[in-house]
């Protein structure tokens, strides 16, 4: 199997849908002749030319609405947004019409469209280039998110976003786009909505995404030889959750600690410990615990940033703090 | 985009750029279509007042020459898309009135099954997209629609419609530079009566008249009369004659007034009576009646008789709308996804 990095793996599902069907197109900011800002879509202006890899202004709220409603007329658009703190110029858009007009218009329309870009913080750009928002959007009902942390399930999953009938938002890592890991070739398709073990251990849980599932997994690494056995599982999906995955982990090991990158109020690990305390209350040897961003505005500081983030010294703590 | 597709350049060759001279028929079948919508909403705001419409339900009263003149020059295959003001470009686009009226009693007969109400109807099939509530958002999904009608070659324009109020949203603007600059087939229609809410164009837009906002993005503007439909006619065909064979958009301003309030919840204090009663002076409809009878196309008699049958057809809406069934409760669930082909797996069912 080859090897490609988390950016590449993104290029190659780009690249290979927009082969299959001609009404997929990108559109962004430096797609093109930049070959994006984060190269995830290099060389693909010189693949399919200027009618499907589409340079815009800086105009998130235009070419957002823009694309949804070419969507709305059957065209596959693929958004790209420079990173995901953008996305906030075109909340609106993204809430109030990509994710309710067809249930507004009774069924009559379909939004085939996926937004995407990179997100997540540790890279020192401060507060406002290091937005986390999937929980935002989880909230909407009719949107779906995705958070791929490893290069295989970013392939496989935007293939599937890109042949999903219906919104999706696709939320990358600035931090993972150069992580490389074996990803199958040619069609692969990861299913949405499922999530994916992906260390498993016996003495506690933890759910997480994105980012944090490699704080997880380093962490568990250390653990590991204090002889302590962690299983980890990478949500991928965050809505829609894939419970039944969570369930069967902690009804194996009673303990659940939730990393997640985004701020504490209402994240969507909220959810799962409010679904885990409903439904396996009686599994549980120790209260649910979560571990997030702290609730500050993301620092510049390089120190302070990472204290900010979930990182591995933090989620060791919270294990052991869980085991005690 | 690429500069003009193949479609495109043989659509210059064949369509007309000179507006056909209309037929007796079609002079008195445009009279009958302002007629209809007028009856709509008078019933409409009888229903409301009656307590059968809830939320919010704003009224077309004086503005609909402006929908039924500028859709009257359309292919039935070119796309419509407007605010929450939308009742009458539904009706205009042929949207059957008994779903337009059951929608507004949130029935499951109604246009969006209940789950639009009045700002949000849609009629998909004869391509009119809504139907939107926040001001100024439908105007990038309408450029959308057009840049999809050029990237499919189609050959087909996109009306987008919006209020005078809503030409200060920083959605118009980043759209209209998106059309001039990807030169798309859409004609943007700022119908201008004056108020948004009750604020005042002159308390609201720097620079009159509002056409001047596309001179930035070097964009065709035109102004039309909106109380004179023959005008909105002639005016809007220019617009999709460009759109049609240039690929080129244009900014229109159409001047009109509403006679009701903002929408039904608004008493209306910052205005005279006065000023509603002069303005009710230069009605689009008495204009037109004038006119045909005028031009002999029509007598007094037989556009009596079309008032009368559309205040019957308002009223055979308002009885449909009232003898439907309201919604199962478990349609709720309905109508939020697109059922998967691609990804079969991923059923609306399983999420
Ligand atoms: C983003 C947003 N802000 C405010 C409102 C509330 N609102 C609804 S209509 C309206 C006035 C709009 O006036 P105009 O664009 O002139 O259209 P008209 O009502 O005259 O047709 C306002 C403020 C809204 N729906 N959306
Ligand atoms: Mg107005």
């Amino acid at each position: 199997m080859p090897t490609l990095t988390y950016r590449e793996a993104l290029n190659e599902a780009l690249s290979e849908e927009m082969e299959r069907d001609d009404r997929v197109m990108l559109m962004g900011e430096e797609v093109a002749e930049y070959d994006g800002a984060y190269k995830v879509s290099k060389g693909l202006l010189k693949k399919f030319g200027p009618k499907r890899i589409i340079d815009t202004p800086i105009s998130e709220t235009g070419f957002s609405g823009l694309a949804i409603g070419a969507a709305m007329y059957g065209l596959r658009p693929v958004v790209e947004f420079m990173t995901w703190s953008f996305s906030l110029v075109a909340y609106d858009q993204i809430v109030n019409n990509a994710a309710q007009v067809r249930y507004m218009s009774g069924g009559q329309l379909s939004v085939p469209i996926v937004f995407r870009g990179s997100s997540g913080g540790g890279l020192q750009v401060g507060a406002t280039h290091s937005h986390t928002p999937e929980n935002w959007y989880a909230n909407v009902p009719a949107l779906t998110v995705i958070t791929p942390a490893f290069p295989d399930d970013a392939k496989g999953l935007l293939k599937s976003a890109i042949r999903s009938n219906n919104p999706i938002c696709f939320l990358e890592n600035e931090k993972l786009y150069g992580y490389k890991d074996e990803v199958p070739e040619g069609e692969y398709l990861v299913e949405i909505g499922k999530a994916k073990v992906r260390r498993e251990g016996s003495d506690l849980t933890i759910v997480s995404n994105s980012g944090s599932t490699h704080r997880a997994l380093n962490a568990a690494k250390i653990l590991a030889e204090q002889g302590i056995s962690i299983e980890v599982i990478d949500l991928r999906t965050i809505k829609p959750l894939d419970f039944a995955t969570i369930a069967e982990s902690v009804a194996k090991t009673n303990r659940l600690l939730i990393v997640e990158e985004n701020k504490p109020f209402a994240g969507w690990g909220a959810q799962v410990a409010y679904q885990v305390q409903r439904e396996l209350f009686d599994d549980l040897d120790a209260p649910v615990h979560r571990l997030t961003s702290l609730d500050v505005p993301q620092p510049y500081n390089g120190r302070m940033e990472q204290a900010v983030l979930p990182n591995e010294d933090r989620v060791i703590a919270a294990v052991k703090e869980i085991l005690a | 985009m690429p500069a003009a597709d193949p479609a495109v350049k043989n659509a210059k060759a064949n369509s007309s750029t000179r507006l056909p001279e209309l037929s007796p028929q079609q002079k008195i079948e445009l009279f009958r279509q302002m007629v209809e919508i007028r009856h709509f909403e008078e019933k409409a705001k009888q229903a409301f007042q009656q307590g059968k419409i809830k939320g919010f339900c704003h009224l077309y009263n004086g503005q609909e020459a402006v929908a039924v003149g500028s859709i009257s020059v359309l292919n039935e295959d070119d796309a419509v898309i407007t605010a929450y003001r939308d009742h009458a470009h539904a009706l205009a686009r042929g949207s059957d009135a008994n779903a337009c009226m059951a929608e507004l009693f949130g029935k499951i007969t109604g246009c969006s099954r209940g789950k639009g109400g009045s700002m949000h109807f849609f009629d998909v099939k004869k391509g009119f997209y809504g139907g939107h509530g926040i001001v100024g958002g439908q105007i990038p999904l309408g450029t959308g629609l057009a840049y999809a009608q050029k990237y499919l070659g189609t050959n087909r324009v996109t009306l987008a419609y919006m209020g005078d109020g809503a030409i200060n949203q920083g959605a118009v603007h980043e759209a209209m530079n998106l059309a001039a600059l990807w030169k798309l087939p859409i004609i943007y229609i700022i119908e201008n009566n004056e108020y948004s809410m009750g604020t005042t164009i002159a308390r609201s837009s720097a620079g009159d008249p509002l056409t001047k906002r596309a001179g930035a993005f070097d964009m065709a503007a035109i102004q039309a009369n909106g109380m004179d439909i023959d005008d909105v006619r002639a005016k809007t065909f220019e617009a999709v004659s460009l759109a049609r064979t240039e690929s080129q958009p244009t900014l229109m301003e159409i001047k009109t007034y509403r006679y009701f309030g903002h929408s039904m919840s608004d008493p209306g204090n910052y205005r005279s009576k006065d000023e509603i009663e002069a303005r009710r002076k230069s009605d689009p409809i008495e204009l037109y009646k004038a006119r045909l009878l005028e031009q002999k196309v029509a007598t007094e008699e037989s556009l009596n008789a079309i008032d009368e049958e559309a205040l019957a057809k308002a009223q055979a809406a308002y009885d449909f709308a009232e003898s439907s069934p309201e919604p199962a409760i478990e349609t709720v669930y309905e109508d939020i996804w697109t059922p998967e082909d691609q990804i079969p797996e991923f059923q609306p069912s399983q999420r």
